[in-house]
């Protein structure tokens, strides 16, 4: 097991690395500096401004400050748009938001997705089942971007049931829509892993042996069919978390619910480099962090993984 | 070949039996047998000749038309919602988008570059994932745990991002989503290939070409390539439609295809903004294309892994 976690780290750490130099180079070869406008500063100007932020430092030095300050005070650097905004400002706003709904939908997604596919397996072949495998089916085609302009034009514009946008303080008609259109797609995905897997241990001696002993059905799948028919489950957990979180842009993108994709978004329109790579930084090393955990605990629930 | 096989029996009786079941078991290759478990799944069936007349549809419906994709029809501008509307009569089939261009060319245009992100995607990542999971498997020990590694850490990088950053700094192009696409496709594919490889690589034939002293990269191109083409076949086909959300996902948030060209993302966020203004007709009519392409892929693609490795099911 200490051999897995470590072998996993290994990984973690390199691709961190790759994730913090492959960002800060790119902004570094992007054209135009922070100051540069178009009346140009007097040279030394620049280079005294430059000189305060640290610009004049070499590349490998200034990528170091930027690391250590993140690493012991949190602090990404200010914004070279807005000049009184910082990024942790950026992320102190639009970070509740994104976590918010997207915690809600991923519960939604694994919830409601493994309730799915498990009452589908049970009951195979029954409406149920064939409603599930529709789901699972129709839900490859419709990602976020269609789901959402598709939840908009039905609930807000033809019902006129829910606000088609804005926040309003997480109030919960603003949270079902963003909510619904981010877990769709994952929420089938495990409606389907969740689906086959049950199938197959359905079909297992030791399903077999507790029939045969007489335990009534519930008890078989309470007790012993729904752990092990659960495990694929956490293995794609780390991919709808990446999923979730590049999903999250495309929410705020239409229901203008102001988390953080909208920044990011914005950010990259209006070239705010310092917010971009901040932000790709932040997001990304969440990624990275969250997959290792979730392999780690994959091959410590399931010690076949860890060969 | 029949022929020579009967040859040695020189009775009469046996020669002519034997001619007959040598016409009636008459060989199935693999491929054949594949090809008649592929037609016989409808769904699949299907979504091929819809699949088809998407892309003859991009490719010629230009022709039936007599607009172009950026001219604004000066006396609807403004007035889209009422005016705009899709007709047949006035040859605006589609209607019009919110700048009163023809939206039936646009859509054409969005098909001709979502199809072709997804299939030269798919192309770059069949080839490079290919190469570099044949390689690393047969070579095997050290440079395969290397090259494989090196492919976890890739594979970690949450990719939307870097395709994000590369595309605000090197300017927003369709050159550049394919690039960008281009670098991160092809590592789930060596996975595959590579896992594959190591499963040939033991076999007699293999064994019978080092044997005769064949150089390393002859037997990698000529006997384990051929062998892992099943897979990379229904793998391929099933990447094509992730090329395709990819991209419209990038031009749905306006970071990808710039104006006048436009793809299915790039046309469904327009269709978004508009449909308040009852302009339904631009979102559906680019949703249409886009749902029915990804479906047919999907079955297509289903279909051929039922098709070509019949032990998966």
């Amino acid at each position: 097991m200490l051999n897995f976690i470590i072998r996993r780290v290994a990984v973690a750490i390199p691709t961190l690395i790759i994730l913090l130099v492959a960002s800060f180079w790119l902004m570094q070869t992007a054209p135009g500096g922070p100051f540069t406008s178009e009346r140009p500063l007097p040279a030394q100007v620049l280079a005294n401004i430059e000189a305060k932020y640290g610009l004049d430092q070499p590349v490998y030095k200034q990528l170091w400050d930027y690391v250590v300050g993140i690493v012991t005070q949190f602090d990404f650097g200010p914004s070279y748009k807005y000049k009184d905004r910082s990024v942790n400002d950026i992320i102190a706003q639009g970070f509740p938001v994104t976590l918010t709904y997207g915690i809600i939908s991923f519960l939604v997604a694994i919830i409601v997705g493994g309730a799915l596919g498990v009452s589908a397996a049970i009951r195979q072949n029954s409406w149920l089942d064939y409603f599930a495998v529709g789901v699972t089916i129709g839900a490859q085609v419709l990602p976020n971007f269609v789901m959402a302009p598709i939840l908009i034009l039905v609930f807000t514009l033809w019902l006129g049931w829910l606000p088609g946008g804005g926040w309003n303080g997480g109030q919960w008609q603003h949270i079902i829509m963003p909510v619904i259109a981010l877990s769709t797609s994952y929420m089938a995905s495990i409606a389907r892993l969740t689906r086959s897997s049950m199938l197959e241990v359905l079909r297992s001696n030791f399903i077999r042996t507790a029939r045969a002993k007489g335990l009534p059905d519930n008890v078989i799948i309470w007790r012993h069919a729904l752990k092990p028919s659960l495990l694929p489950v956490i293995s794609y957990l780390g991919p709808a978390f990446v999923g979730m979180v590049t999903g999250s842009f495309i929410i705020d993108f239409v229901f203008g619910t102001g988390g953080i994709g909208y920044f990011y978004v914005n950010a990259a329109f209006n070239r705010d480099y310092s917010v971009m790579m901040g932000l790709t930084i932040l997001l990304g090393s969440m990624t990275i962090l969250f997959n290792m955990v979730v392999d780690i605990l994959y091959a410590w629930i399931d010690p076949k993984i860890r060969l | 070949m029949n022929d020579r096989l009967v040859q040695p029996f020189q009775q009469p009786k046996t020669r002519e039996i034997a001619e007959r079941i040598a016409e009636d078991v008459k060989g199935r290759s693999l491929w054949a047998d594949a090809r008649r478990r592929f037609v016989a799944n409808r769904a699949a069936m299907v979504s091929v000749v819809v699949l088809t007349l998407v892309v003859l549809f991009s490719l010629f419906g230009q022709f039936l038309s007599e607009y172009d994709i950026e001219t604004p029809d000066w006396d609807v501008l403004g007035n889209v919602a009422a005016a705009g509307k899709p007709s047949i009569a006035n040859g605006h089939y589609f209607g019009y988008d919110e700048y009163a261009r023809d939206l039936y060319n646009r859509v054409i245009q969005g098909s001709r570059i979502s199809l072709a992100v997804g299939v030269i995607g798919a192309l770059v990542a069949v080839i490079v994932g290919t190469i570099y999971g044949a390689t690393a498997g047969f070579i095997g020990g050290r440079v395969d745990s290397i090259m494989m590694r090196l492919v976890d850490i890739f594979m970690s990088i949450p990719y939307m991002f870097v395709l994000i950053l590369l595309l605000v700094v090197a300017g927003r192009s369709i050159t550049m989503i394919f690039v960008g696409i281009g670098l991160t496709a092809w590592l789930d594919m060596s996975r595959i290939v590579r896992g594959q490889t190591l499963s040939i690589k033991n076999r007699e034939f293999v064994e019978a070409a080092i044997a005769i002293g064949v150089p390393t990269w002859r037997i990698i191109i000529r006997h384990i390539v051929p062998n892992l083409l099943g897979v990379v076949v229904v793998y391929a086909t099933l990447l094509v439609p992730q090329m395709i959300l990819t991209e419209s996902f990038i031009s749905f948030l306006g970071l990808g295809v710039q104006e006048p060209f436009t793809s299915w993302g790039a046309l469904l966020s327009e269709g978004t903004k508009t449909m308040n203004y009852g302009m339904l007709w631009q979102l559906a009519f680019p949703l249409f294309f886009f749902v029915v392409t990804i479906f047919c892929f999907f079955f297509i693609g289903d279909g051929l892994r039922d098709a070509l490795d019949p032990k998966d099911r």
